[in-house]
């Protein structure tokens, strides 16, 4: 592979072309649902989110979000019938389905792609409906994925990313459920009453967000929200209040390791999902490094110096400041040079901003390559997850090519003068010479 | 309820195909022996744009291994026309995305775009089929990018590691024991000149395969097709010699150390690749094998070994049937804690034991089968996974039109050919065990397990 494909989609939003049309209501248990008919193949998509992340997780539990999003299917309840995880992932089996989920700083999100025929349809959804509403987390399932979690964790703190990733998050947020990582102990501590008291706390009907996408009417849609919403733990609390980002203060941190190549992050906490920056900024990443081979940081790192394989920036938008990030891997006595120019070409970019050439190829980019991001199914469920668990406008992918075509140089520099600031920048090397 | 979900699962593929897709794809052989084949897909206004040269790793030769990999590399970096870097700033101002990957078997090249766009990628792709300019000075740079590749995805990567020191082990002469990125010590000694040779060589249009899948009209595919890769000329290949791997005389074992915390263990059986559509029976078999073992949260290396026995972390199998080259079976994990790689490898040979001594389950294979139907139905939502399908099979020399065919024929294996399939193969005699004895950090650092300077 050239490079590993940067498909980033979600970070970076997206275009709608004409044809995608949203509709989005409230069921009755006061989930939002978002739905798009696409009746061409005979399938559907529906995906579950809920603000149930690792922001929401107190730091001595942590990792409790995603072992409990990961239990979900270990046993469930239908009625009175206990179902143990062999039968729950035979059912799924039987029918050709898949049941996934994940977890990322915000939200847990569970995923069905089924068979829209009706046999094969009712049957999953029947089972899906149970792992979300009536999940009974097994005493020894929960104690083997403990097991497995710790593992796991103790392996990647023995390789190059896993130690620089969490350390970096680490710095960039101290004090902050962001910079927080499970460790072996934060995993031990974990009961089976920590994951029902998380599910019935954050798995919340009036929170959820349904994404549907397949081979069914909006009638149809209207039930299935219905049915997988409507036995969902019901809020008896206000939502917790979120503890506010502090900016780190600049620092270099050296983390030694025998790799061959040093892994290098630069980066710092730098916009929310609903901030007003969030179109200047992506415009500007495109050029600094997020445009793949043409950006910035790949043509000076990579194409003329040969120095790395593997250069990008990222800004990830969260609920709460995310994180703008540079990343790179190079041979470790060369990683001295490597930071030096990839600071200079930081400062550069933070100083003058996109040269006005630049700036149309990036807006070019972005808006005509909008039907590329929206020509699955899969790619358009991610967006309407994306719109409804962060709240963005319904016309959110109509709006987009107009929003990117509105960018200035003058808005791109002023954006990331506010959220890229030089004093308060980390950087983080694990094997440096 | 089993057979009756997978009745269903039946009438629904046999719906899909009624409703149109069967005079889809289109296919055409230019004058100059380019094969185009055409996939419409009308759901979006996007189109993938790929050309497979029928050439990889296979083709390289001792001394010279990453060679077909760093001409990869070397095809962005211009043509008579264009400079360095050019083309994918064009592919971009087009709104698209390009890319490619080399393989042991075939390199790849791709360009997702608008479907507008189609026939100047066409056009991109098309030029450097015939035109590339390689130099010195490019030549010079690029080879550090790939060493920096070879550095963070296999060096510094413990599984990758053991995966490329297992090749050459289980492998004494044909030519899967080298690994796609090279050495180190090939990707020091190579020069421009090689990379130049390599492009002489095999890049020719009797090499290669376009496909394009997407919202196009296949007739007007076809027509830019001529115009643009029309013009090039057709060329000798050089001679392809036949590979075979001599008769494995015994069990071959072997360990690699690298940093890390949990050991992992590889086992790989030599088995037989597809090589006639009609009349192999066992790559079908062993395919089905495959997915009874590893596929789905119900497959038995989960259900028996991480959650049953609970003796693996991780656990999983695999099989590739379309090859150039030799396949292996292959079998691999982590133990869990407490656990050690030779209670897992007790445990994960029993997997196979039990069924060279009690067979399948009609049950377990009907499950897959419907898994099968199932996530074809599933990649039609992916116009790249359908031109993948397509490109992968055509560059080895198996046609399009053979994929439903040998679905369909995994689909017909039966639990009596599955067993003997296990029964058969899974012989010490064909084995090579590899495992990666993990070292910690703190000595690792004191004695670096590998060093290139």
């Amino acid at each position: 592979m050239r490079i590993i494909l940067l498909i980033l989609a979600c970070l970076f939003g997206s275009a709608s072309h004409a044809g995608v049309d949203i509709q989005r209501w409230t069921t009755p248990s006061g989930a939002r649902v978002l739905f798009v008919a696409s009746p061409v193949l005979p399938m559907l998509d529906v995906q579950v989110d809920f603000a149930a992340g690792s922001l929401f997780v107190p730091d001595e539990k942590a990792g409790l979000a995603g072992l409990t999003v990961g239990l979900l299917d270990s046993g469930a309840r239908i009625g009175a019938t206990m179902l143990d995880e062999e039968q729950i992932a035979e059912r799924f089996a039987d029918v050709g389905a898949r049941l996934t989920s994940s977890v990322d700083h915000d939200r847990a999100s569970v995923r069905l792609r089924t068979l829209s025929s009706a046999a094969e349809r009712a049957a999953s959804l029947e089972f899906f409906r149970a792992v979300l509403a009536a999940p009974s987390f097994p005493e020894d399932a929960l104690t083997r994925e403990k097991a497995r979690h710790i593992a796991a964790i103790q392996e990647a703190d023995t390789q190059p990313d896993g130690i620089g990733s969490k350390r970096f998050a680490r710095a960039m947020y101290p004090d902050h459920p962001y910079g927080v990582n499970a460790t072996a102990d934060s995993i031990a501590r974990i009961v089976r009453a920590d994951l029902e008291a998380f599910w019935r706390t954050h798995y919340l009907a009036r929170h959820a967000v349904v994404s549907i996408i397949g081979a069914v009417t909006r009638a149809e849609a209207e039930a299935i929200a219905d049915q997988l919403t409507e036995a969902l733990p019901q809020a008896t609390h206000a939502a917790p209040a979120l503890k506010a980002v502090t900016l780190p203060q600049r620092q270099a941190l050296r983390m030694p390791h025998p790799a061959t190549q040093s892994h290098i992050f630069i980066g710092m906490p730098s916009v929310q999902r609903n901030d007003p920056d969030f179109f200047p900024l992506l415009v500007g990443n495109y050029v600094l490094g997020g445009g793949g081979f043409v950006s910035r940081l790949m043509q000076e790192v990579r194409e003329k110096r040969g120095y790395a394989y593997s250069v990008r920036s990222t800004i990830a938008p969260r609920l709460l400041p995310g994180p703008f990030e540079i990343s790179l891997q190079t041979k470790r006595s060369q990683s001295g040079d490597a930071i030096k120019l990839v600071e200079t070409l930081l400062r550069d970019f933070l100083r003058d901003g996109p040269s006005a050439k630049e700036l149309q190829a990036a807006k070019q980019n972005l808006i005509d390559g909008q039907a590329l991001r929206l020509d699955s199914n899969a790619k358009i469920l991610g967006f309407l997850s994306l719109i409804g668990f962060y709240d963005l406008p319904l016309n959110y992918l109509d709006e987009y090519p107009r929003r990117i075509e509105a960018v200035t140089a003058r808005q791109v520099r002023d954006a990331f003068a506010r959220h890229v600031r030089p004093e308060h920048l980390v950087t983080v090397v694990v094997a440096a010479d | 309820m089993i057979r009756n979900f997978l009745l269903g699962v039946l009438g629904l593929a046999g719906l899909l195909c009624a409703a149109s897709v069967c005079a889809n794809p289109y296919e055409k052989t230019l004058g100059n022996g380019l094969r185009v084949i055409v996939k419409e897909d009308h759901r979006a206004p996007t189109a993938v744009h790929m050309v497979w040269y029928g050439v990889g790793a296979i083709d390289e030769v001792d001394g010279a291994s990453g060679l077909a990999h760093v001409l990869e590399h070397m095809m962005f970096k211009g043509t008579r026309k264009l400079g360095p870097g050019e083309f994918s700033k064009r592919v971009a101002a087009l709104g698209g995305r390009d890319n490619a990957f080399t393989s042991l078997d075939y390199t790849a090249y791709f360009q997702l775009v608008p479907k507008r766009a189609l026939a100047q990628v066409m056009a991109l792709e098309a030029d450097r089929m015939a035109n590339l300019k390689l130099d010195e000075k490019e030549f010079a740079q690029e080879i550090k990018v790939v060493m920096e590749e070879r550095r963070l995805r296999t060096e510094d990567d413990p599984q990758s590691l053991l995966q490329e020191s297992m090749n050459a082990v289980a492998f004494q002469s044909h030519p899967y024991r080298r690994p796609v990125i090279g050495w180190m010590n090939d990707l020091e000694n190579m020069t421009w000149r090689d990379a130049q040779d390599w492009y002489r060589r095999w890049y020719a249009p009797n090499n290669a395969t376009l496909v394009v899948v997407g919202d196009v009209e296949h007739a007007v595919v076809f027509r830019l097709a001529e115009q643009t890769y029309g013009a090039i000329a057709r060329r000798t290949l050089p001679q392809r010699r036949p590979l075979v791997e001599p008769p494995q005389l015994g069990i071959k074992r072997l360990s690699v150390k690298a940093p890390a915390k949990l050991p992992q263990l590889m086992l790989a059986w030599k088995v037989p690749r597809l090589k006639d559509v009609e009349r192999d029976r066992e790559p079908y078999a062993l395919e089905m094998l495959a997915s009874l073992l590893d596929g789905h949260d119900a497959s038995r290396l989960s259900r028996n070994l991480v959650r049953g026995q609970k003796v693996a972390q991780t656990a999983g199998a695999g099989y590739q049937s379309l090859l150039r080259g030799e396949a292996q079976f292959t079998l691999d994990g982590q133990p869990a804690e407490g656990r050690t790689v030779a209670e897992l490898e007790t445990a994960l040979r029993n997997e196979i034991r039990r069924i060279q001594e009690e067979g399948v389950s009609a049950e377990e294979l009907a499950r897959v089968k419907t898994r099968s139907i199932a996530s074809q139905i599933y990649k039609r939502d992916s116009m790249m996974a359908q031109a993948m399908e397509i490109g992968s099979a055509e560059v080895i020399g198996i046609s399009w039109r053979d994929i439903d065919k040998i679905l369909d024929r995994i689909r017909n294996v039966t639990t009596q050919e599955v067993q003997e399939v296990a029964r058969k193969y899974f012989q010490d005699e064909r084995l090579t065990v590899a495992v990666l004895d993990p070292q910690p950090l703190a000595e690792a650092a004191a004695k670096p397990a590998h060093s290139h300077h």
